[in-house]
């Protein structure tokens, strides 16, 4: 059953469309990310959904009843959503709590299931030995929690995310991450979360909205927005990659100084003229010998340059043909600058990419 | 692990499903409108109609309807009135000047050295900054008053000359008494400003070789400079626009300056139409300075700090600290210790003239104000029952259109924000006038009732009210309003529960700054008031053109109470400095 209905949403402020005719449905239960830049749109979409701003193109529509249209909207109150805020906004004046308490007392709910309820849910998050502190007496990851706990006891709709875990430190991100996750799984919660962190949202994500200048470019399981990235902006926004110039000719594929088989590509379709591709710099691997006997396109070069990260060596290989590309290859594999190497490309991994629909 | 979902699921349909009529159509009449419109009213009444009036009259017939140039004529044509407005320029120049001779240097030994005595140093500027201008005043004119003076008379006893040689009565003693307690205001923007910059700049002109003088000279002031010269220019505006004291020592001096020369086009026959022509210098120059002022200070540049910059180095003085302990310490004499003794003393004294004895003591001064003399008890229950409403009405006004302008509900907040801000360029005696052109007379007739002098407080003191509400609003995250919304709280919710205890104490400080300025409020009272209507500070006026100071200190000594009362109070509830946090 589709939840959630988002069609043709746009909001302008004067000439600037911030989002621009964005369609998106949700299922029951489902957890989706708006994934993108600063400036996106993201935020503008969360907040139309959320009842704060009101579209002035399309529609919202949650279990098939209108919420938003340019010309009439339920207020934020009557949504039967919630909501968790890049500041957590816990409210300082209430300990946690009260905080926990003030949805279901809205809701004007006898006072023992308020109590009840809130004591369950305390205990849930594990802020059950804190409920008489004040959020000023709780660390970051606690507030979080306050947060999720109130937004979770009132058994939402939907539930929305503003970049929750941006204010907390590496490891607690993590931490809370699965903490989202988890509470997710177990009350299946419908869920849009705005991110602009790809990790995070490959993690948390059943599906993911990548968006870019006020529309979306794809809209995919995780997997697929890295592997299968629609757009040039898609595949140099989730990780790194490279992007080369290739032209059909007959049953191969030209790139500049290798060809690969069409059917061996990554992507179907392709027409005629020339196209982008992305490679991701993980789906090549540097050689320090020609490697014998290998269907795979191989490359003659240079290492350009190289950095050392620890965990990879990130180098730059520089063909014969003029190709510069970057590759990830293991701390054991080490190559000196100017050596000269050869190049693996695996072509099930190069992927046509197109010019997002925002900049066409 | 409970579980939550089947309990719940059984004792509660969990959330009943949006409705369509929760749909709210947006209509072209939305009721926020109407609060809109009354907000709009309201501040056209409070200020744009009296400042109209203002400008309408000034072009107006004397006693007639007929648009004419000759009020200006009258107002301009004769030198004395032209002397009068440099000698007010004069005036507040010099008396600025030693504002800010006693506030640099103080505000940089309490913020940065090692001098002794830092916090009663501190404490000492607060007791200055409340006591009202008149009564310091008041406490000067006992002090070095020509023949009768303290200080006079002690210097007689041990020289045993003929006459003492200080005499309040004089264009210096004008400034002197002005300067002293405008310091206040240069001394709070100077620290704030000291305490901002950041010591490695400091350390970092050390480290290349400047010693501590030349640091200070080279870095810390110019830094700071921008903010002295801010304040200086309000303390200008403050002192140019001052009423009380002029009229209290100009006048026995015979010395004349525009706000003196404004009350005498009130002596009969009245005639605001040439008050208002001649109060027009007084708005450009206020407009014109503020102006400089925005631009001193919106050039962020100089301020090279964002928050503290870690531990503050404290400047080592050595034997230099005595010196200026030594000169806080008369500081803290004559602005606060000297006039609060003379005045406590007087209080207390069948005559103040007798000096300290047990014979001199007495309490019927006090009994006096508060049992027999019924025009000083009224004075001061108007007094404190006019500040408390203009405060009430000055925070609920100001917290109205504050949160309206913060949270733009509503179109056009900018201009209800410019309303409310607009009577800082209006000095407050002419603000007096605007009310006696726009409310006096027909069809209002409100001349002489309570009603004229709370509004034109309202008015004088909206926009500090305001000001330092919408500082507390803008503290507030919009986050935390529309978590309320979203749970499921309506916007009356929102300021009930959220909006209303986070705001509590800026409230509360609003309250009290507002109500202690009025109770001292003198210039926007003075053409106001009628028999019925007067308050404390009108009434010192009247009581020292009498000679009646042991009735005049005693009242003095009330205000102060209560005034001090308030403000301790304060304190307590919200820290030691609310009252100085000023922008």
């Amino acid at each position: 059953m589709q939840k959630l209905n988002l069609k043709g949403l746009t909001k302008r402020y004067g000439e600037v469309a911030v989002v621009d005719h964005i369609d998106l449905s949700l299922q029951e239960g489902e957890f989706v990310s708006l994934l993108g830049p600063s400036g996106c749109g993201k935020t503008t979409t969360l907040r139309m959904i959320a009842g704060f701003i009101d579209p002035s193109e399309g529609t919202i529509e949650m279990n098939d009843r209108l919420m938003s249209s340019p010309s009439a909207a339920v207020p934020p109150e009557r949504r039967n959503m919630s909501m968790i805020f890049q500041s957590y906004a816990i409210w300082p004046n209430m300990n946690v709590f009260e905080n926990v308490a003030f949805g279901l007392r809205a809701r004007k709910l006898p006072n023992d299931v308020v109590r009840r309820r809130t004591t369950e849910m305390l205990e849930i998050v594990k802020l059950d030995q804190l409920s008489e502190r004040y959020p000023n007496e709780l660390s970051g990851g606690q507030q979080q929690r306050v947060a999720l706990a109130r937004a979770i006891v009132v058994k939402p709709e939907v539930l929305l995310l503003d970049e929750p875990l941006s204010n907390l430190d590496a490891n607690l991100r993590e931490e809370m991450r699965g903490e989202i996750r988890r509470l997710h799984d177990e009350f299946r919660i419908t869920t849009v979360y705005v991110t602009h962190d790809q990790s995070e949202a490959m993690a948390i994500s059943d599906r993911i909205a990548v968006m870019n200048k006020g529309k979306v470019d794809q809209l995919d399981v995780p997997v697929n927005i890295y592997r299968r990235p629609k757009t040039r902006f898609v595949a140099g926004f989730i990780g790194r990659t490279n992007f080369i110039e290739g032209r059909p000719n007959g049953e191969v594929i030209d790139f500049s100084g290798f060809n690969v088989a069409r059917s061996s590509l990554g992507t179907a379709a392709i027409p005629a003229g020339i196209s982008t591709f992305s490679v991701r710099p993980q789906s090549m691997e540097v050689l320090s010998a020609r490697p014998a006997d290998t269907k795979e396109p191989v490359l003659a070069g240079k290492i350009a340059s190289r950095t050392f990260l620890g965990e990879t060596w990130d180098y730059t290989f520089a063909s014969e043909s003029g190709l510069r590309l970057r590759v990830v290859s293991a701390p054991a594999n080490a190559l000196e600058k100017d050596q000269s190497v050869w190049l693996r490309i695996d072509p099930s991994q190069i992927v046509r990419v197109e010019d997002s629909p925002a900049d066409a | 692990m409970v579980d939550i979902r089947a309990d719940s699921a059984a004792a509660i349909p969990s959330s009943p499903p949006a409705r369509n009529r929760d749909l709210r159509p947006k209509r072209t009449f939305d009721p926020m409108i109407i609060l809109w419109i009354v907000l709009a009213l309201l501040l056209l009444f409070l200020i744009v109609n009296p400042l109209l009036r203002l400008i309408v009259d000034s072009f107006r017939q004397v006693n007639g309807s007929e648009l004419t140039f000759a009020n200006y004529i009258s107002a301009f044509s004769r030198a004395r009135h032209i002397q009068a407005v440099i000698n007010t320029l004069w005036m507040a120049s010099f008396a600025s000047l030693i504002a800010a001779s006693m506030a640099v240097p103080l505000a940089w030994a309490v913020s940065r050295t090692d001098m002794p005595g830092r916090d009663l140093a501190h404490a000492s500027v607060i007791a200055a900054f409340i006591i009202p201008t008149f009564l310091g005043a008041i406490g000067w004119m006992l002090l070095a008053g020509p023949n009768a003076g303290w200080l006079n008379k002690i210097w007689v006893g041990i020289f045993g000359t003929a006459t003492g040689p200080f005499n309040l009565f004089s264009f210096w003693g004008l400034c002197f008494v002005v300067g002293i307690y405008a310091f206040p205001l240069i001394y709070v923007f100077t620290r704030s400003a000291l305490d901002l910059i950041s010591t490695e700049m400091e350390e970092a002109a050390a480290v290349h070789g400047a010693g501590t003088l030349r640091t200070m000279m080279k870095v810390t002031l110019p830094l700071a400079l921008p903010a002295i010269l801010g304040a200086f220019i309000l303390v200008f505006l403050e002192t140019m626009a001052l009423y009380g004291t002029p009229a209290l020592i100009a006048i026995p001096a015979r010395y004349n300056v525009a706000t003196t020369q404004l009350a005498t086009f009130f002596e009969h026959p009245i005639r605001v139409e040439v008050a208002a022509a001649f109060s027009m210098p007084l708005i450009g120059v206020t407009i014109l300075l503020l102006w400089v002022q925005r631009l001193l200070l919106s050039n962020r540049s100089y301020v090279s700090v964002s928050g503290k910059g870690g531990d503050r180095r404290i400047i080592r003085l050595g034997p230099w600290k005595w010196m200026l302990a030594g000169y806080a310490l008369f500081i803290s004499l004559v602005t606060v210790l000297l006039p609060l003794i003379v005045l406590l003393h007087c209080a207390f004294a069948k005559a103040w003239g007798r000096g300290a004895s047990l014979s001199n003591f007495t309490l019927d001064n006090f009994y006096h104000i508060f049992f027999e003399q019924m025009t000083v008890r009224q004075s001061m229950w108007n007094t404190f029952s006019y500040a408390a409403v203009t405060a009430t009405f000055c925070c609920a006004f100001g917290f109205g259109v504050a949160y309206i302008v913060q949270r733009r509900l509503l179109p056009f907040t900018s201009v209800l924000a410019f309303l409310a801000l607009s009577p800082v360029i209006i000095p407050g005696i002419v603000l007096a006038i605007c009310f006696y052109a726009a409310y006096a007379g027909a069809p209002f007739y409100l001349y002489g009732t309570s009603a004229i002098i709370i509004i034109a407080f309202i008015t004088r003191f909206m926009p500090i009210a305001f000001v330092t509400v919408g500082t507390g609003i803008r503290s507030i995250n919009p986050e935390l309003e529309e978590a309320v919304r979203i749970l499921g709280g309506n916007r009356l919710m929102v300021l009930r529960r959220v909006v209303g205890p986070l705001l509590k104490k800026t409230l509360l400080g609003a309250w009290i700054l507002t109500f202690v300025l009025a109770t001292r409020e003198l210039s926007t009272a003075v053409f106001l008031s009628g028999p019925e209507t007067r308050v404390i500070s009108v009434l010192t006026l009247d009581l020292s053109e009498q000679g009646r100071y042991e009735i005049l200190a005693a009242m003095g000594v009330v205000l102060l109470f209560v005034t001090t009362a308030v403000v301790l109070a304060g304190m307590r509830v919200l820290g030691r400095d609310f009252m100085l946090r000023r922008t």
